[in-house]
C-alpha cells in the first residue's frame, strides 16, 4: 500500500516502518503524517506513494489532525481505522502537546513514531530523542564537546503515563515483532502508541547495507528495549537471548559516535553510555 | 426562525446548531467562551448531535477541523485574539487545502500588554491567510453570517474557509433582539456538505503534498481565483438569505448608508458601524453631507464596490480598530493601494481608534468627521491618545 518510486534514501528505516504499519491496518485506513522525511519523500505533487487516503497538514499536528479525522468518521458512521505517524521530532518535541491531547481524550487512533533520533529531513539536527553523545549538526562533537550532552527523552514512559490501553516499542530490524505490535495497536479500542527505532544511514553516518544489523545491535546492547504494555502488564520482546553485547558494538559502525573512539576522554563517555544500557536492562528486569 | 432576545454568543451557537455540523472543535478563550459553552450544553442536553472535540489548544482546534473537513465533515470552531494567532499557520493550511471550515472569531486585542477587550487586530493580522473574512455589525448579523458562511465556503466555485468576525464583548456578551433559527429552519437554504473529494478508503487521495516551484504558484493562484469567485457568491448568498429569512438587505460585500450623495464618506467594519450610523444620522440632521460604507467583507476586498461608492466623494475616512505598526490602519492602507490607479478625487484619511476595548462614541465619530470635513485631518491619525499616559516621553523627546 506504499507504492515504490518514492525518494527515500537506500536503507531508510522510516519507509519500512510505514509499510509495516499499513500491513497492520489494511486498506481501510486514513493516514495522517506530519512534515518530515517520510512525508517529503512519499508525496511529491503530483505523485503519491500512498494507496490509502492520506493527509499531511503541518509539523506538530499529526495527532490533532488524526483527532479530527476520527471525529469525522465517527460522526459519519464510517469504520475506517485512523493511523497517525510521525518522526521523533514531530512526536517527542514539537508534536508532544497534540499527542498528549489526543491520548487524554481517548481517541481511537493508532500513533506510530518512527524514531531516527534526530531531525533528519532538515539535515540531522538534534531532537529530544537524540541519544547521549551522538554528534548531530546542532550538537556536534568538537575539541570541547562529545556531541549531544543529554540522554534520550523517554517518550514511551510519558505516553504510558496517560494510562492508554496500549503502548509498545519496536525495532525496524525485527519485522514480525514490529508488525505484531502494530496489529495489536490497531485492534485496540482507544489510543495506542508504538515507537519504532528507525536507523537512518545518512543521519547516523553508516553504510546503507548495515541498517538492519545496526538496528539489531541496538537491542543486543541494551540501548533499545522492546516492550509491550497493556494496562499494567509489561512484556519484553526480542531481548538479548544470551550474552548482552558491549555498547561499542552498536556505536562503532555509526559515524555519529566515531569521536568516542581513540580520543582523549572517549573511554569515560563510552562508560557513561554503557551505564545507560545497563540501567535500561536493569529497569526492564532483563538479567544479563 | 424565532424572535427572541439573546446574548450574541448564544445566538451564534444556535446558528451553528441549525447548520448541523458533524464536528466542533473547542478550546476556550475570552471572549469566545460563551459560544463553545452553549454548544457544549446543547450536546449535554442531547439537542445537538455532533462530535464535540475538547482540544488542548487553538492550534489543535484548527488542526482537528482540517482533519475533519478533509474527511468530508462540516466543521466549526470559534476563537479570539491569541487563539487566532496561535493557529496562524493552520489558517494558511486550511485554505491551501481548500477546506470550507467556518470559524467565529470574537475580535479581541493582541498582547502585549495583554488585553481581553475588543479591537480587530487579531483578524486583520490574519487577512493574508486565504480565508474569506466577514465582519458583523450586530448580533443578528453575527448569527446570520455563520449560516451564510457555510453556503459561501462550500460552494464549488469557492471551497475556502470562512472567518466570521464579531466584536468581543460588544457583540459576544450583549443581549439584543434577534431572529434565531430552530430545528430544520435552514435545511433548505443549506444542503448537507458533500465534497466530491475527501479522505475515503474507497477512493484514496493524498491531501497536503509537497508543492515544488513548478506547481506552488499555480496552487496559490487558484486560491486567488477562488477568492475572486467568492465575490459573486457572497452577493448571491446574502441576497438569497435576505429573501428566505426576510431580513433587511445587508448588502453583499459592502453596505452603503447615505453614502450615494455624500461629500464625506466614512468607512468601517464590525460593531463600530452601528455607532457610526447614529453619528451619520445626527450629522445629517445638522445638514452635513456625510454617509457611511460598511465593509461586510475584508477578504475578498470589495475593490469595485468601494470604487463605485466613493466615486462622487470629496473626502474619505477609514475608522478602524487595528494598526500595522510603522504604517497605519491596515484597511486604510489597502484602500489607498487599490484606489491608487483609479481616478478618485477624494482625499483619504485613516483613523486608528477603539484599540484594546476603548469606547468609540458618537461624539468621537463627530469629532473625526469635523477634522476631515475642515481639511485638518492628516493622512493617518491616532484618535484620543492621552498625552499624560505616554510613559516613554522623556526618552524620546516631545511627541510630534
Amino acid at each position: 500500500m506504499l507504492a515504490p518510486g518514492h525518494n527515500a534514501c537506500p536503507g531508510c528505516g522510516a519507509t519500512l516502518i510505514a509499510r509495516y504499519a499499513l500491513k497492520a491496518t489494511g486498506p481501510d485506513v486514513v493516514v495522517t503524517l506530519p512534515t518530515g522525511c517520510l512525508e517529503v519523500t512519499t508525496s511529491p505533487y503530483p505523485n503519491s506513494s500512498w494507496r490509502v487516503p492520506w493527509i499531511h497538514s503541518l509539523f506538530e499536528n499529526s495527532a490533532a489532525v488524526a483527532s479530527g479525522v476520527e471525529a469525522a468518521l465517527k460522526a459519519q458512521g464510517r469504520d475506517e481505522k485512523v493511523l497517525a505517524m510521525g518522526g521523533d521530532g514531530g512526536t517527542v518535541d514539537i508534536g508532544m502537546q497534540a499527542i498528549s491531547g489526543m491520548l487524554e481524550r481517548g481517541q481511537d487512533v493508532t500513533y506510530v513514531c518512527y524514531d531516527n533520533e534526530a531531525y533528519m529531513n532538515t539535515g540531522v539536527q538534534r531532537s529530544g530523542s537524540t541519544p547521549l553523545d551522538a554528534s548531530t549538526t546542532t550538537s556536534p562533537s568538537g575539541s570541547c564537546s562529545f556531541g549531544n550532552p543529554v540522554k534520550k527523552k523517554d517518550m514511551p514512559a510519558i505516553v504510558a503515563a496517560h494510562g492508554i490501553p496500549y503502548v509498545a516499542t519496536a525495532n525496524v530490524a525485527y519485522p514480525k515483532d514490529c508488525i505484531g505490535k502494530m496489529e495489536a495497536a490497531v485492534e485496540t479500542e482507544g489510543p495506542a502508541y508504538v515507537q519504532v527505532l528507525s536507523p537512518c544511514p545518512p543521519g547516523w553516518s553508516m553504510e546503507d547495507s548495515r541498517m538492519v544489523e545496526v538496528g539489531k545491535l541496538a537491542v543486543q546492547t541494551g540501548l533499545w528495549v522492546n516492550f509491550e504494555k497493556r494496562g499494567d502488564g509489561v512484556v519484553y520482546t526480542k531481548v538479548p537471548e544470551r550474552q548482552v553485547r558491549p555498547v561499542e558494538d552498536y556505536l562503532k559502525p555509526q559515524g555519529r559516535f566515531k569521536h568516542l573512539f581513540g580520543g582523549e576522554g572517549g573511554e569515560e563517555e563510552l562508560a557513561r553510555i554503557q551505564a545507560v544500557a545497563d540501567r535500561n536492562l536493569e529497569n526492564h528486569d532483563i538479567v544479563r | 426562525m424565532r424572535e427572541t432576545v439573546m446574548e450574541g454568543s448564544h445566538a451564534v451557537a444556535h446558528a451553528v446548531k441549525a447548520c448541523r455540523p458533524d464536528v466542533v472543535a473547542a478550546y476556550p478563550i475570552t471572549p469566545q467562551t460563551h459560544v463553545v459553552e452553549e454548544l457544549a450544553q446543547m450536546v449535554a442536553d442531547c439537542e445537538l448531535d455532533v462530535e464535540y472535540v475538547n482540544v488542548e489548544s487553538e492550534h489543535s482546534a484548527m488542526s482537528a477541523c482540517v482533519g475533519a473537513a478533509a474527511a468530508g465533515s462540516r466543521t466549526y470552531t470559534a476563537t479570539a485574539s491569541q487563539g487566532l494567532a496561535l493557529m496562524f499557520e493552520v489558517l494558511f493550511n486550511a485554505s491551501g487545502m481548500r477546506l470550507p471550515i467556518v470559524m467565529t472569531n470574537c475580535n479581541r486585542a493582541l498582547s502585549a500588554p495583554i488585553s481581553i477587550w475588543n479591537d480587530q487586530q487579531d483578524s486583520v493580522s490574519a487577512r493574508d491567510a486565504g480565508w474569506i473574512q466577514l465582519y458583523a455589525e450586530d448580533v443578528q448579523e453575527a448569527a446570520d453570517q455563520v449560516i451564510q458562511a457555510y453556503r459561501i465556503g462550500e460552494d464549488e466555485r469557492v471551497r475556502l474557509p470562512v472567518m466570521v468576525n464579531m466584536d468581543g464583548f460588544v457583540l459576544t456578551h450583549t443581549y439584543e433582539p434577534a431572529f434565531v433559527p430552530e430545528g430544520g429552519d435552514v435545511d433548505s437554504f443549506l444542503p448537507p456538505y458533500e465534497p466530491e473529494i475527501k479522505l475515503d478508503a474507497s477512493d484514496p487521495r493524498s491531501f497536503g503534498e509537497v508543492g515544488y516551484p513548478e506547481d506552488y504558484t499555480e496552487f496559490r493562484y487558484q486560491q486567488q481565483l477562488a477568492m475572486d469567485a467568492s465575490r459573486e457568491v457572497i452577493r448571491e448568498v446574502a441576497q438569497a438569505y435576505c429573501q428566505e429569512f426576510d431580513r433587511e438587505d445587508y448588502g453583499g460585500l459592502i453596505q452603503r448608508y447615505h453614502s450615494d450623495d455624500a461629500d464625506t464618506v466614512l468607512i468601517s467594519l464590525g460593531s463600530m458601524v452601528g455607532t457610526m450610523k447614529d453619528a451619520v444620522d445626527g450629522l445629517r440632521n445638522d445638514g452635513e453631507s456625510v454617509g457611511l460604507v460598511k465593509l461586510r467583507s475584508l477578504r475578498p476586498f470589495p475593490e469595485e464596490e468601494l470604487y463605485d461608492a466613493l466615486e462622487g466623494a470629496k473626502r474619505v475616512a477609514v475608522l478602524e480598530k487595528d494598526v500595522s505598526i510603522g504604517l497605519g490602519g491596515a484597511v486604510h492602507g489597502e484602500l489607498a493601494g487599490t484606489m491608487f490607479n483609479r481616478d478618485l478625487d477624494a482625499s483619504l484619511h485613516g483613523f486608528v481608534t477603539g484599540l484594546g476595548g476603548r469606547d468609540v462614541t458618537v461624539r468621537d465619530v463627530g469629532s473625526i468627521y469635523r477634522r476631515v470635513e475642515s481639511g485638518e485631518a492628516e493622512s493617518v491619525e491616532w484618535v484620543n491618545v492621552d498625552e499624560n499616559r505616554l510613559f516613554e516621553r522623556e526618552a524620546r523627546g516631545p511627541t510630534p
